[in-house]
């Protein structure tokens, strides 16, 4: 279990006390998603593109050290992005256009250019992401969603997914042991026929104990709609506060976009 | 005026959609404070009972009465407030993020005002001596500290009658123990649905028997628990070396 908050969903967690840790949590989503689309407006033809990159780069780190966020988490954070490498490395070798010689491969000026810059902003997103993650419990997060007034049956389905992926990993785990109790090493491709009919009875285990979990929530006068608990109307100050960072952002691209 | 019956239960019978036959006409009050213990063999229709006394399942012939209040799709809300029904796995009743969320579930869907919501909730989760756990999530709590605090989800609501699915199964005897402890200081009207009949006679003074849907026998449960009899007719069987008598 993470850091002893959420499971196997908390794990992303950080314990702590920091000013980032203490903001609402529906203030740093609106925070992460309008440094996220700072980030993605920025043009990467532009030649003061890098530098702004760089900026954004220094102030989603200067946030991570306000907040306690080791190195090593971010970095962790970061192994998301591994597919989106994948296909960037791609696209120097299949873009058209002018070609440049690097080490003996042709490669596509554009496409060296587009792969930059979709590292570059993939990163940083996903570094302010991380920072969100392991400054905010995941419950804190569902509150947060809920108060940005994403559609109620998202957030109901989200909770539930925290809620219960530790009891259907621990009924895989289980369904595991009994396996490999009986002798079965799932080393081959054989093993597939045997894996297939397992993972077809997790999901009718969970399916009933979905029914069984809303009968229990009809019982209690369940009737759609997830009651709300208090919400106390974030000062303005704390929204200054979490908006410094997509703002700070924002007036980077300005100056970029004018001056530049 | 004396209080109407926490429970009347009045020939209630039912079949399934696909024609399985759960219920034939089944008879049962239950007066207020007592606590009856349900008995009977898997498939005697325990479970088909205990869905119609909130109304989640309906439509059969008979009636169900709450505290006066005739079952029925006009006041649905209201008789799941009366009913408390404690499920057996307290996975399936524990859904919320938190424990305090969890407790606070039922009155917020009453509508309660969130003052009165709170206070409900530190006092339900005190009668089954679980204060101070509000804010943890339920997986890390144990198997029958969950259970505890399955029961406080529903004592929140202040019900008329707790429905009790089994709730000694899967407990270890000290959990056990303090569940009995629990239910026993509890001022609610209990109905106990149990194939455990030790707890049964050490909880409930009287007892019902249901088997192939109607009610074979109803009364004290140690007269019933030394009827060998009867318990032998309907699959019901004491534990080895267990003497109701002698307890």
């Amino acid at each position: 279990m993470g850091a002893g908050h959420g499971g196997v969903l908390g794990a992303a967690y950080v314990v702590g006390s920091s000013p980032v840790h203490r903001l609402e949590p529906h203030l740093k989503l609106v925070a992460v998603l309008g440094f996220a689309l700072v980030v993605v407006a920025t043009p990467v033809a532009a030649p003061w593109a890098w530098g702004a990159y760089a900026a954004y780069l220094a102030l989603v780190l200067g946030v991570a050290a306000l907040a306690g966020v080791g190195h090593r988490r971010l970095a962790r954070g970061l192994v998301v992005e591994v597919p989106f490498v994948a296909f960037a490395l791609l696209l120097p070798v299949v873009s058209q256009g002018p070609r440049v010689d690097v080490a003996g491969l042709s490669l596509s000026v554009s496409g060296l250019t587009a792969a930059g810059g979709l590292l570059a902003k993939a990163t940083l997103s996903v570094l302010a992401a991380t920072v969100l993650a392991a400054t905010t419990e995941p419950r804190a997060l569902l509150r947060g969603l809920e108060r940005l007034r994403l559609p109620s049956p998202l957030v109901q389905i989200l909770m539930f997914m925290f809620r219960y992926a530790d009891v259907v990993g621990g009924e895989l785990r289980r369904m595991r042991v009994a396996r490999e109790s009986r002798g079965f090493r799932g080393r081959h491709l054989g093993a597939l026929k045997v894996l297939g009919p397992a993972a077809g009875s997790l999901f009718i285990r969970s399916y009933e104990r979905g029914e069984r979990v809303h009968l229990a929530m009809l019982s209690r006068g369940y009737g759609g709609r997830m009651p709300a608990g208090p919400a106390v109307a974030a000062p303005a100050q704390a929204w200054l506060a979490a908006l410094a960072l997509p703002l700070a952002a924002a007036a980077v691209l300005a100056s970029g976009l004018l001056l530049g | 005026m004396t209080a109407p019956p926490s429970l009347l239960v009045e020939d209630l019978a039912f079949a399934y959609p696909d024609g399985h036959q759960a219920l034939f006409g089944v008879d049962l009050r239950i007066e207020r404070g007592e606590r009856v213990a349900l008995l009977g063999p898997n498939g005697a229709g325990k479970t088909t009972l205990v869905l119609h006394l909130n109304g989640i399942l309906r439509g059969g012939r008979g009636q169900v009465t709450v505290a006066g209040l005739p079952v029925g799709r006009d006041h649905l809300q209201e008789i799941r407030r009366r009913v408390g029904i404690v499920f057996q796995d307290p996975d399936d009743q524990l859904f919320m993020p938190t424990v305090g969320e969890d407790v606070a579930f039922g009155p917020r869907n009453l509508g309660l005002p969130e003052e009165e919501v709170a206070a409900r909730v530190a006092e339900a989760l005190d009668q089954v001596g679980m204060a101070g756990v509000a804010d943890r999530p339920p997986h890390h709590l144990s198997f029958g500290q969950r259970r505890r605090v399955a029961v406080a989800t529903v004592l929140s609501m202040h019900p008329e009658i707790l429905v009790l699915d089994e709730p000694s199964s899967n407990l270890d005897p000290a959990g056990r123990r303090e569940l009995a402890e629990v239910l026993e200081s509890l001022p609610v009207t209990v109905l106990m649905v149990t194939h455990d009949l030790p707890y049964a006679l050490q909880l409930c003074p009287r007892s019902v028997v249901l088997d192939g849907g109607v009610v074979v026998a109803d009364g004290p449960t140690r007269r019933l628990l030394a009827d060998a009899d009867l318990l032998a007719r309907h699959r019901l069987e004491l534990p080895y070396g267990f003497a109701p008598d002698r307890v």
